[in-house]
């Protein structure tokens, strides 16, 4: 659900050249981003919910120090979006909670 | 900080002096065990003051969640010492006969071997010969006690200075002059509770803390649903998911840093006890250094030459928060003598005594 954000593009950045994947929602990006700085870009604020009260979370430090950015990308959870980049068709889902042991191991 | 709220509980008024974030603290590197197996082989008095103070945690518990509005996550649904080896688990088990023959069988543990282990605890890997299982033990959140101790005292008026190092503490006729950063502070009373710190502070009043550093490096993984239930010394998760792994035991000085070699045999081990761990991502891995007394055991004095001078240093901070805070304390403010603690005092240390 993207909602109005104070994170825009620089104007004069190259083209939206990609697609990725948000909880199955197509989303333009930029070869390069990391998947937190798309998602941000494309409105998402909230990318996550967290394991202890299940409050909506989002990218935060965008520097791999806070992991409130954690998704779900190609199928692999509690991964931290800031710290990697798109690739044209990537899947990303929101993370849901903590992780789940007896299914989906990478 | 135990030591602290226990004795602003007891109406004293306390200060106490902080050395800042530069400080080496054992409380960085705590796994949270509120544990009694297998503690205090040599020393009889050891494994009761444990089993005391894992027996006062759960009012302590309650006591911090309304002093301080913080819940500890504390569980003592019993815990398991897991074996790798035939003779890991010969050791483990001779070690808690011996504790409940000196205890005159009033001890709670049970050896179970890799099946009936596996009844308890399905994760186990094929790896593992078995496990000791004893209902005293339990864990806690350690960032949670820590804030829980930290706000609990400041609401009891207990103040906190973090002006540096204290650098000196010179005994006067009543009371001590402390010197603490650029500051001179009078107090009627001081403990002594630094740590490693203790050692070069010590003699200053009259006491003597023959402390070392003994480093332990712990990781901690990514939050996963709850599957472990007993917390074991090697792998325990936490109440909101992650799951803590340790710890190693290392001699290097003042040195804490982590290690790729040594977390990556720590990980080892986990994943050979718990397979299902495989794949799971490790957060962070950081080293500490434990306060270690000669014998692991803690000291507690009270100076003859200097009386109103005292000294607390141990290694399991954790599991003895309750009864430090409760019954050492006490000790500390009342001249009140608990059961136990003459085990405690540094002279045993002195060989001259000895011989």
């Amino acid at each position: 659900m993207p909602s109005a954000s104070t994170f825009a593009r620089l104007p004069d950045g190259p083209a939206e050249d990609i697609t990725i994947l948000f909880n199955g929602e197509a989303v333009r990006a930029r070869s390069g981003d990391t998947v937190a700085a798309a998602l941000i870009a494309a409105g998402h604020r909230i990318t996550r919910t967290t394991p202890v009260s299940g409050t909506g979370r989002g990218p935060y430090c965008m520097m791999g120090a806070c992991f409130e950015c954690l998704v779900e990308i190609d199928g692999e959870p509690n991964r931290q979006g800031c710290m990697v980049q798109v690739r044209d068709g990537m899947r990303i889902d929101a993370m849901s909670g903590a992780r789940k042991l007896a299914e989906g191991n990478p | 900080m135990a030591v602290a709220l226990g004795l602003q509980q007891l109406g004293r008024q306390v200060t106490v002096f902080d050395e800042g974030d530069r400080a080496f603290r054992a409380s960085r590197g705590n796994f949270g065990l509120v544990w009694v197996q297998g503690k205090g082989a040599k020393l009889t008095d050891y494994a009761r003051w444990t089993r005391q103070s894992a027996d006062l945690w759960p009012a302590f518990a309650e006591e911090l969640r309304e002093a301080a509005g913080v819940d500890v996550e504390l569980t003592q649904p019993g815990g398991i010492d897991i074996f790798l080896s035939d003779d890991e688990a010969e050791a483990g088990v001779k070690r808690l006969q011996g504790l409940s023959a000196a205890l005159d069988g009033d001890y709670p543990f049970e050896y179970l071997g890799h099946n009936a282990l596996k009844r308890l605890v399905p994760e186990i890997g094929p790896d593992v010969v078995g496990a000791t299982y004893s209902p005293m033990d339990g864990h806690l959140n350690p960032l949670y006690m820590l804030r829980a101790l930290y706000a609990a005292f400041r609401r009891a008026g207990g103040q906190i200075d973090s002006g540096g190092t204290v650098q000196q503490i010179e005994p006067l006729g009543t009371g001590f002059r402390l010197q603490a950063g650029g500051n001179m502070i009078h107090a009627d009373k001081v403990v002594l509770c630094a740590g490693l710190g203790n050692a070069r502070l010590a003699p200053m009043v009259g006491l003597d803390a023959p402390v070392e550093p003994l480093r332990g490096q712990v990781m901690v993984c990514e939050r996963i649903r709850p599957f472990l239930k007993f917390p074991s010394v090697q792998v325990r998760q936490v109440g909101e998911g992650a799951v803590q792994i340790g710890d190693s035991h290392e001699d290097v000085g003042f040195d804490d840093a982590s290690t790729p070699r040594v977390i990556s045999q720590i990980a080892h081990r986990a994943v050979r006890i718990y397979p299902l761990l495989e794949h799971v991502r490790m957060v962070r891995s950081w080293g500490s250094l434990r306060v270690m007394s000669p014998d692991g055991h803690p000291i507690y004095d009270r100076s003859v030459q200097c009386p109103g001078a005292s000294l607390v240093t141990c290694h399991s901070g954790v599991t003895l928060a309750a009864a430090h805070a409760k019954i050492l304390a006490r000790w500390i403010a009342e001249d009140q003598q608990p059961e136990f603690v003459e085990s405690f005092s540094a002279k045993r240390f002195d060989v001259r005594q000895v011989a």
